[in-house]
């Protein structure tokens, strides 16, 4: 294999290139970003960006290491479609050819069909936190379309920088689709206590200049309103060349598409969740980044067990770090310990553990995810203690 | 600026100019050192910039941070006593000079 190109230079893509160096490749690397400038991570941009506006930590790596590792970086250029007889990508009037195409295209901001939509803000990429920190100069009544993590440490931010907050959410409860009722309601008290207002269960129908609307009919004013309603995989790309595509680009527990010659990483991926084997999507920087090691390990002969990484993630909220250890269903239930700590089951099985500013109990279960299934019966007779079972 | 210098596990030195302020993780990230990943861009949730303080410079570096223990418990190489979290190690004047040795294993 000589010639292997990224579409996608986000924190996905950039590793794969990084990867694919450490194992010993030894052709060519092309990665190809739609954004300008160099690689840079996200998680900072709702955190710690947002107060301090340091841009120069967010880049990932210097210009020097492209260089020193011979990374073709081809920055602000879309690609517009891959020819996969051929094995080459198209971008505006260049070409580019692949022995092996790796898609890390991620997602982009979902934007509901309601009224007004378009003038909300974002925050996704750089130039969007640069806007919102920009707006966050004087005094600001913020509304936040979406209880979702960049919604909520966005409002965390803003109100500790003494805005004004409130927070519209959709479904009935905070960070439904990742956590618990009970780290949802522990954050809801959280943020309230802070003086944000946070609007449940209520969907927000329009954004008008002087604010939002919500289904009850509740205005809220506001001077900023950011849409943090979730993403969408950027799947046009392969649904044209002909891949599967379901909520994501569909691959195998090797991260393969259906055809031999193209890998899919990160946010933009499904694939079979190593405990249940069920397809699944993430979009944290742990999926992304481990996605592209095995991608690397596969491509230079050096590993091809299937991915089986625990996934992991953390969001920070003013002072609490939520940190999550394992992957929970949507219907799994959950038991909370007296310290805050809770563990969720799928049926039988320990499929996550939440815990806020508890950084042991959190690598005790990371650790102890890898190994074989957590039982509740076990974990009960242990009194809840990760290090007991 | 100080001086900064990472000892790799192959025994290679690489000596280089960091900015005060900036963080023992970042630098090496800046200064394309290889043996620091950094993974969660120093918000201690990932190991992955572990180093070892080198034994004259473990009083100047002072004692880990709340959690950093915890961190550490799942770094991919051997934790010794003079274990950091590199992301942890903010540079000031004092550490103009400072010395790390690598793990061979980040992840
Ligand atoms: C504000 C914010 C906070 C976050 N906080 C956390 C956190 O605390 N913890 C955590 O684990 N994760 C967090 N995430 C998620 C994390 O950043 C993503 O999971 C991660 O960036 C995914 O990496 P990726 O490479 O799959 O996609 P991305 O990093 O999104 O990169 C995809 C890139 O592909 C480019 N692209 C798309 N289509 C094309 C095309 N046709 N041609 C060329 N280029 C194209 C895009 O422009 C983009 O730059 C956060 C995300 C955001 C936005
Ligand atoms: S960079 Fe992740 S813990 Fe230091």
């Amino acid at each position: 294999m000589r010639d292997v190109v990224i579409i996608g230079a986000g924190q996905g893509g950039l590793q794969a290139a990084m990867s694919l160096r450490q194992d010993g490749f030894e052709g060519t690397i092309t990665l190809i970003g739609a954004e300008p400038g160099l690689p840079y991570q996200r998680p900072p941009l709702s955190k710690a960006y947002l107060k301090s506006g340091d841009a120069g930590a967010l880049q990932l790596r210097p210009e020097s290491f492209f260089e020193s590792k011979q990374i073709t970086l081809v920055e602000g250029t879309w690609v517009d479609s891959i020819d996969r007889e051929a094995r080459r990508v198209h971008a505006a009037d260049r070409v580019f050819s692949y022995d092996h195409l790796i898609l890390a295209t991620g997602t982009r901001n979902l934007r509901p069909p309601i009224p007004g939509a378009e003038l909300a803000l974002d925050l996704r990429t750089r130039e969007d936190a640069a806007r919102l920190r920009a707006a966050l100069d004087r005094p600001m009544r913020c509304a936040v379309i979406g209880g979702g993590f960049i919604g909520l440490e966005f409002a965390a931010v803003a109100r500790a920088l003494g805005h004004e907050v409130t927070v519209a959410e959709a479904a009935p409860r905070l960070m439904a689709r990742a956590v618990s009722p009970e780290t949802s309601a522990r954050f809801l008290a959280m943020h309230r206590d802070m003086g944000t207002r946070v609007h449940l269960g209520d969907p927000v129908c329009e954004v008008r200049e002087d604010g939002i609307s919500l289904a009850s009919g509740t205005r809220i004013e506001a001077d900023l309103v950011l849409m943090a309603a979730g993403v969408i995989p950027n799947t046009e790309l392969a649904t044209a060349a002909g891949l599967a595509v379901d909520n994501g680009v569909v691959v195998d527990a090797q991260l393969l598409t259906t055809d031999p010659a193209i890998s899919v990483l990160g946010d933009c991926a499904v694939f079979p969740d190593p405990a249940t084997g069920r397809p699944v999507r993430l979009e944290s920087v742990q999926a992304a980044t481990d996605h592209a090691r095995l991608i690397s390990k596969r491509l230079t002969g050096k590993a091809d067990a299937p991915y089986a990484a625990v996934p992991w993630f953390w969001s920070d909220q003013a002072d609490c770090k939520l940190q999550i250890a394992g992957l929970a269903g949507a219907g799994d239930c959950s038991v909370t310990r007296e310290d805050g700590a809770t563990f969720r089951f799928a049926g039988e099985r320990l499929s996550a553990v939440e815990t806020v500013n508890d950084a042991r109990t959190h690598m005790q279960s990371r650790k102890r995810l890898a190994g074989a299934p957590v039982l509740r019966s076990a974990l009960e007779a242990a009194g809840f203690d990760m290090a007991g079972v | 600026m100080v001086k900064v210098t990472y000892v790799a596990a192959d025994g290679t030195r690489t000596e280089v100019d960091a900015a005060v302020g900036s963080n023992v993780m970042q630098t090496a990230l800046d200064n394309d050192v290889d043996g620091i990943v950094g993974e969660c861009g120093g918000a201690m949730m990932c190991a992955t910039c572990h180093c070892y303080v080198d034994e004259g410079w473990t009083e100047a570096t002072g004692t880990r941070r709340d959690g950093e223990d915890d961190m550490l418990d799942c770094a991919a190489d051997e934790v010794k006593p003079v274990s950091r979290l590199s992301c942890q190690i903010k540079l000031t004047e004092e550490l103009d000079g400072l010395v790390v040795h690598l793990p061979e294993e980040q992840v």
